[in-house]
């Protein structure tokens, strides 16, 4: 052990900070911002998506053509690093369950990653239990983070529609984009079967934000997921980050993986110990407050490996809620192509990275046979052609003429060029996202037997659905199939049954993990107050998705920047008052 | 070597000798010739890098192989009045790399494309890439059309399959290919709703409502 010792940083911060995605990213921004010093460590590399571009890359740039790799899952142009599997950081399973685990591992986080598909909770999302009495009710209510879901509204930029509906907030919107001609389409054929389709809710700069010199309009490149070099979207590190450094007040380290929260002999917070990833040293700083925002798992990851005299479950574990409740939105999906799109007019149809338009929840969950809701997303249209394109043909252009002409299947050709020309741009499909019951028995835990290569004992999952969400899905399928046959449709993929619970995707697949340190009011049943504050720790505060007693039927990132933001206002508030 | 005793030594499995093993022997023929990359354009980690220049720099296709893809792609994706044809648009590098890239694919690509020239040496006694382009295109058409292809040609319709997906894939995300299809955006745009006149094809029109609260852009049309 000649080499290694424990560096430890001589400056005290006020406040240590775990991860830079939507939460760690929105209290970096507060915190710096209200002068006090903060240090914000990131497991991954810098990002600058100004830099680090990928935007605006034909698919021949790459040679895999967009495919992707273990590194970029979602294409080789895609913003984010990391994904399902990381070298020399395993996950485990427990009675063959089959949680996925995203990891992002740059500044930034997973905002780099997400659809943008920025949705307020409604008043109801806030108090399930006493709707329908399953799961539990939060110890806030909408109209405690209204006014923070507005600042945000206004701070970032979200474009949408006020509607009015009871359930889906209204918010402070740009103008969105009109509806493409597959969306349209799919608006007709919806709205015709009762289904509501509205303006999607993205936070993308239709128009430039008043008051900020940084960010410029969206260009339509339709590549939000390539990370925008004019930052004409949000992400936490083009944002949050960059204007929270310029205020001076903030030390970014980057590549340090935390290891465990530091505790003094009272069981308070004093700082993280880390591993710097560059020289695979090990690292201490300290703060008054400590944050964690590392993602639900992995900020209880963190809790439950910093044990001590105080905190023998692991800190903030006196409940031993810390890793249960893990929940992720539900996914199931349908697609397929519009014939009557074959040999479309060419236009530029890119639009905004996403849909312009989505459903919201609109049935009464009182009249199903499953508890929750869920919305739907769509895609569709004229899209860069990527690795993938033309797959399959075969079964295909044996069943539609094509200049006037019914074909054989398959072939080869000056014919077959006509076929792909034929076809191209009619593709079409939907998606639900929905609401699942959080469970004690759906959880994380420390594997007792299984180090990652720092030497940290890594997570074992235990995760199922339970019927309510195969019902769920089983309801998207029949939504999804009655939508496509009335829009013409032909359905080549996701017309699933009970075979495969209705296509219902793996837990944690959807990347919207949550529910692992809850907030509530009694601290025997939650692991935080309703300030994200841990019950059993004043100064140590978790601001990702661990905080949620439910997810709602919506994405879950700008209640994460809502209560990121309140717990920071929190924490300036109660250092004034030397309260932690 | 005749005829007869060449597809004697493929019959015994004798592989040693023959034109067919002699063409295919990696030993003594130089590998695919695929350059190593040039540098990336676009955001590429250290690890990235390394690792996509290392498969590059990686051998797996013969250049029998290579050569045959070559003439395949070329079928299935011909110069045509639009646009060039598949080996004009870097089809067979891409293959090379994308058979590396996903193992997956190597031994159906190694293998179909020895089932390939095991049939033509059965029927013309030479490999697929030196028969006549006439013979080539009387195997393709037992092959090309699942619907219609005998079941003694199944393997050979699911090596096609293949060939023509990773064809069109290779083809269509080149700029030519991509020109070919028209695909006008992956620039800077303002999006301003779909054209007047494609809306009137289709019997839809834009609502008060969205023509009221979307985005609109002062565009001559």
């Amino acid at each position: 052990m000649g080499d290694l010792q424990i560096k430890k940083t001589p400056k005290q911060y006020d406040v240590v900070i775990v991860g830079s995605g939507a939460g760690g990213g929105m209290a970096s921004y507060v915190l710096s911002r209200a002068g006090l010093k903060v240090c914000l460590l990131e497991a991954g590399p810098m990002y600058d998506p100004a830099k680090n571009i990928t935007q605006l890359k034909g698919p021949w740039e790459s040679p895999r053509r967009g495919a992707s790799t273990n590194f970029r899952p979602f294409g080789d142009f895609d913003a984010c690093y990391n994904g399902w599997e990381i070298d020399g950081e395993p996950y485990t399973h427990k009675d063959k369950t089959e949680w996925r685990w995203w990891r992002a591992r740059m500044l930034g986080g997973r905002t780099n990653h997400w659809g943008r598909i920025s949705l307020r909770f409604g008043p109801k999302d806030f108090k399930r239990k006493s709707i329908d009495g399953l799961g539990e009710d939060w110890p806030i209510g909408y109209e405690d983070i209204k006014p923070y879901y507005d600042t945000i509204d206004k701070l970032i930029g979200v474009f949408g529609t006020n509607e009015g509906l009871d359930n889906d907030p209204d918010g402070i919107f740009l103008p969105p984009p009109k509806p493409r001609l597959h969306e349209l389409m799919i608006k007709k054929a919806a709205t015709g079967i009762g289904v509501p389709v509205i303006p999607s809710r993205l936070s993308i700069l239709t128009k430039a934000l008043p008051d900020n010199k940084d960010r410029k309009a969206c260009f339509f490149c339709s590549q939000c997921n390539r990370g925008c070099m004019v930052y004409g979207d949000f992400s936490s590190s083009s944002v949050l980050i960059k204007p929270a450094m310029a205020t001076g007040n903030i030390d970014v380290i980057a590549n340090a993986m935390a290891r465990e929260v530091l505790t003094n002999k009272e069981g308070l917070a004093t700082g993280i110990s880390y591993i710097n990833k560059d020289d695979m040293m090990e690292y201490q700083v300290n703060g008054k407050v400590v944050i964690l925002a590392a993602s639900a798992c992995e900020s209880s990851r963190l809790m439950l490996n910093s044990k001590s005299q105080r905190h023998p479950n692991g800190i903030g574990n006196s409940s031993n809620v810390v890793g249960k409740y893990l929940h992720d939105s539900t996914g199931a999906a349908m697609g397929g192509y519009l014939p009557n799109l074959f040999g479309r007019k060419r236009y530029n149809e890119d639009g905004v990275g996403g849909m312009h338009v989505y459903t919201p929840w609109w049935l009464d969950n009182k009249k199903l046979d499953f508890p929750r809701g869920y919305h739907i997303e769509y895609w569709g249209g004229m899209s860069m052609p990527a690795y993938g394109f033309g797959f399959g043909i075969e079964g295909m252009n044996g069943k539609y003429a094509v200049a006037g002409k019914t074909k054989d299947a398959g072939g080869y050709g000056a014919a077959l060029k006509q076929d792909y020309r034929h076809y191209w741009g009619a593709g079409v499909g939907m998606a639900g996202r929905g609401e699942a019951i959080p469970r004690e028995d759906s959880y994380c835990e420390i594997d007792p037997n299984v180090v990652d290569k720092f030497g940290i004992p890594v997570l074992r999952f235990h995760t199922e659905w339970s019927d309510y969400e195969v019902k769920q899905a089983k309801h998207m399928k029949e939504t999804f199939r009655e939508i496509m046959h009335e829009m013409g449709a032909v359905i080549t993929w996701g017309d699933d049954g009970p075979e495969n619970n209705y296509g219902l995707d793996k837990p944690g697949v959807i990347i919207h993990e949550a529910g692992t340190a809850r907030m509530g009011s009694n601290p025997k049943t939650s692991a935080l107050n309703k300030w994200n504050q841990a019950h059993d720790c004043k100064n140590l505060f978790v601001v990702d998705g661990a905080a949620f007693t439910s997810q709602a039927d919506k994405n879950i990132t700008w209640t994460i920047l809502a209560l990121s933001m309140r717990a920071s206002e929190y924490i300036i508030s109660e250092l004034k008052k030397n309260n932690l | 070597m005749d005829r007869r005793k060449s597809i004697k030594a493929i019959a015994l499995g004798t592989v040693g000798a023959g034109i067919l093993a002699t063409a295919c022997n990696p030993a003594d023929k130089k590998e695919d010739t695929t350059a190593a990359l040039p540098a990336a354009n676009f955001d590429r980690t250290p690890e990235e890098a390394a690792r996509d220049n290392k498969i590059a720099a990686d051998k797996f296709l013969t250049e029998h192989e290579l050569a045959t893809i070559t003439v395949l792609a070329d079928i299935i994706i011909p110069k045509d009045e639009v646009s060039g044809s598949a080996s004009e648009a870097g089809v067979p590098a891409f293959i090379a790399f994308i058979v590396k890239d996903m193992p997956h694919y190597q031994t159906p690509l190694r293998g179909g494309l020895r089932w390939l020239d095991v049939q033509m040496m059965n029927q013309y006694n030479n490999a697929f890439k030196d028969c006549t382009p006439a013979q080539q295109i009387a195997m393709v058409d037992q092959i090309a059309y699942p619907e219609k292809a005998k079941p003694a040609m199944s393997q050979g319709v699911q090596f096609f399959n293949t060939m023509r997906n990773l064809t069109a894939t290779g083809f269509y995300t080149t700029q030519m290919g991509v020109k070919d299809l028209g695909y006008m955006g992956n620039q800077p745009n303002q999006w301003n709703g779909v054209p007047d006149d494609v809306l009137k094809q289709y019997g839809l029109a834009y609502s008060e409502k969205e023509l009221k609260e979307c985005i609109s852009f002062d565009v001559q049309k």
